[in-house]
C-alpha cells in the first residue's frame, strides 16, 4: 500500500498523483470517512472528454494488479482532533486486508534542519523494525539516509533521542503505531518548505522508483512522470486584458 | 521560518497537525472538556410532519422521498425562497437546530431573511418533494453528522438529490481572467447513476466543490 501524509508542501499527495497519473491506474474504492474535510470534483486525471466527468473525493483507493500496488490519495486535511481515529481505523484495514508492506510518503519542514542536515541529500527514509529485517540490507546499496532522531530535551539532556517529523502531519503517529502493531512501513520523506512543491515531488517519486522500480530508471527520469490534468492553474488564474 | 526582519515565525502548514498537539496526551479534563464541547455541536433535527406534533429524528419510519432539493448558503437559500418557495405550495416539516463559532439556529419555523436557519419544506401537491433551505454555516466537524442525521431520516430507494449552492469566483480556476465569465455562470457536478439532461455544463478540472454540498 502507497500513501501519502498531508504535510508540509503536500509533497506526498504530490507524488501520489504522478504515481497515479503515470501508472494508469484505477480506482477501485473509496473511503467514506468523517476525519477528512469534504470535497468533490471531477476526475483529477483527465486525458480527454470521455474520462473527464467521473466524480472524485476526499480519499480514493486505486490499484495496480500487475505491480500488486495499491495507491491511498488523500486530498483534504484533517478534521481537527479526528487524525487519530483515522490513523487508527487505517491501520486495522491496512492488518485486515493482509497488506504485505506500506510505504508513506512525507515531507518535513525544510527549516527544522540541524546543520549536518543542511547538508547533501534533503531525502530520507524509515523503517518499521519488521521491514528494517527484510529490506534494510537495500537501503545500504541504495545508499540512502535514514531519519535522524533528535535529543528529548535539548539542551538539558543530549543522549535520549526521540524521533521528530516537524510538518510531517500524521507521519510520525503511523509510523510509531506501526512499530508496536508489527506493521512492515517504510517513510520516505524530503525536506521542504511551502512553495512550488512541484520540483519536491518529483525528487521524492524518483526517490521512490529506485526502490520500487515502478518506473523505467532512465538518465532524465523527470520527464516520464505523467502530470495530471488537475495540477493546471495551481497558482492562479489567467490575467485581466484590462490590466495592460 | 525566518522573516524579512529576521524574526522566526511559525509557518502556518498544510500538514493539519498541530506539533503540540501530537505531544500531549489527553487528561480527564481535557477529555471531560471535550465531551462537552462535542455535545454542545451535535445537530438536532425536529420534524413537524403531523400538525402540533413534533417527533425526534430518531422515529423509525423513514420519509418516503423521490426528489430532495437543498439550498445550501445564503444566496442558494435567497434563490429559493425568490423563486420557489411560497406558503401555498410548501409547507415547513422539519427544523434543524445546531451552534457553531458562526452560529446558531434556532427551533423556530417563522424565520427572517437574516436569520441563521436550516429548514425543510415539502410540496403540498407532491410530498415525496422536499426541500432543504440551509443559509446557516455548518463548520467541518458537523458536515458528516448533518449528513447522516438527513439522510438517515429518508429512503433513498428512487432518491434524487439536487443540491443548490454558490462559491465565490474568486475561487474560480480558469484559463481566462474572471472578468470575462458569462452570466449567470453555472456549472454542475454529477454523479455516474444521474442519466438526466444537466441544464449547464459541467465543472471542468481543477476546480472542486469543498464543505456540506461536497459531503
Amino acid at each position: 500500500l502507497l500513501q501519502p501524509a498531508v504535510s508540509v508542501g503536500n509533497v506526498g499527495q504530490l507524488a501520489i498523483d504522478l504515481v497515479i497519473s503515470t501508472l494508469d491506474m484505477t480506482k477501485v474504492g473509496y473511503f467514506y470517512t468523517d476525519c477528512l474535510v469534504p470535497m468533490v470534483g471531477n476526475n483529477p486525471y483527465a486525458t480527454a472528454e470521455e474520462n473527464s466527468v467521473e466524480l472524485s473525493i476526499n480519499a480514493e483507493v486505486y490499484s495496480l494488479p500487475s505491480k500488486k500496488l495499491v495507491v491511498l490519495q488523500i486530498r483534504s486535511p484533517f478534521i481537527k482532533n479526528k487524525y487519530r481515529p483515522f490513523c487508527q481505523t487505517l491501520l486495522s484495514w491496512v492488518k485486515s486486508s493482509k497488506c504485505a508492506r506500506v510505504i508513506l510518503l512525507s515531507s518535513s519542514h525544510a527549516y527544522q534542519r540541524d546543520d549536518e542536515q543542511l547538508l547533501g541529500t534533503p531525502l530520507r527514509y524509515l523503517l518499521t523494525p519488521d521491514l528494517e529485517k527484510a529490506v534494510g540490507g537495500l537501503m545500504q546499496e541504495l545508499n540512502w539516509k535514514e531519519m535522524e532522531k533528535v535529543a528529548a530535551y535539548p539542551g538539558i539532556n543530549d543522549t535520549e533521542k526521540v524521533l521528530y517529523v516537524p510538518g510531517g502531519g500524521i507521519t510520525k503517529l503511523l509510523f510509531t503505531e506501526s512499530c508496536s502493531k508489527g506493521i512492515q512501513m517504510a517513510v520516505l520523506l524530503k525536506f521542504c518548505s511551502e512553495g512550488d512543491n512541484i520540483p519536491d515531488a518529483f525528487a521524492l517519486v524518483n526517490y521512490l522508483n529506485e526502490w520500487l522500480q515502478l518506473i523505467k530508471n532512465e538518465v532524465n527520469t523527470s520527464s516520464q512522470w505523467k502530470i495530471p490534468s488537475s495540477w493546471r492553474l495551481l497558482f492562479g488564474n489567467g490575467l485581466p486584458p484590462a490590466l495592460f | 521560518m525566518a522573516t524579512f526582519f529576521g524574526e522566526v515565525v511559525v509557518a502556518p502548514s498544510r500538514a493539519g497537525v498541530d506539533d503540540e498537539e501530537e505531544g500531549r496526551e489527553e487528561t480527564p479534563e481535557d477529555r471531560e472538556i471535550r465531551r462537552e464541547l462535542e455535545k454542545k455541536r451535535e445537530i438536532d433535527i425536529l420534524w413537524t410532519l403531523k400538525p402540533g406534533a413534533s417527533a425526534e429524528s430518531s422515529a423509525e419510519e423513514l420519509l418516503l422521498c423521490s426528489k430532495f432539493i437543498v439550498a445550501i448558503g445564503r444566496n442558494a437559500a435567497a434563490f429559493v425562497s425568490s423563486f420557489i418557495l411560497d406558503s401555498v405550495c410548501w409547507e415547513v416539516v422539519g427544523v434543524v437546530k445546531l451552534w457553531n463559532e458562526w452560529c446558531r439556529t434556532s427551533s423556530t419555523t417563522n424565520v427572517l431573511p437574516t436569520d441563521s436557519f436550516c429548514l425543510f419544506y415539502r410540496l403540498i401537491s407532491d410530498p415525496t418533494v422536499l426541500l432543504c433551505q440551509c443559509s446557516c454555516y455548518v463548520a467541518e466537524d458537523q458536515q458528516f453528522q448533518w449528513l447522516e442525521k438527513v439522510f438517515g431520516c429518508m429512503q433513498k430507494e428512487g432518491l434524487q438529490v439536487t443540491i443548490l449552492s454558490t462559491c465565490p469566483v474568486a475561487d474560480y480556476k480558469t484559463q481566462e481572467s474572471t472578468l470575462t465569465l458569462p452570466s449567470p455562470f453555472l456549472k454542475a457536478l454529477k454523479t455516474k447513476e444521474f442519466k438526466e439532461q444537466v441544464c449547464c455544463p459541467l465543472l471542468e478540472q481543477p476546480n472542486i466543490v469543498r464543505d456540506l454540498p461536497a459531503a
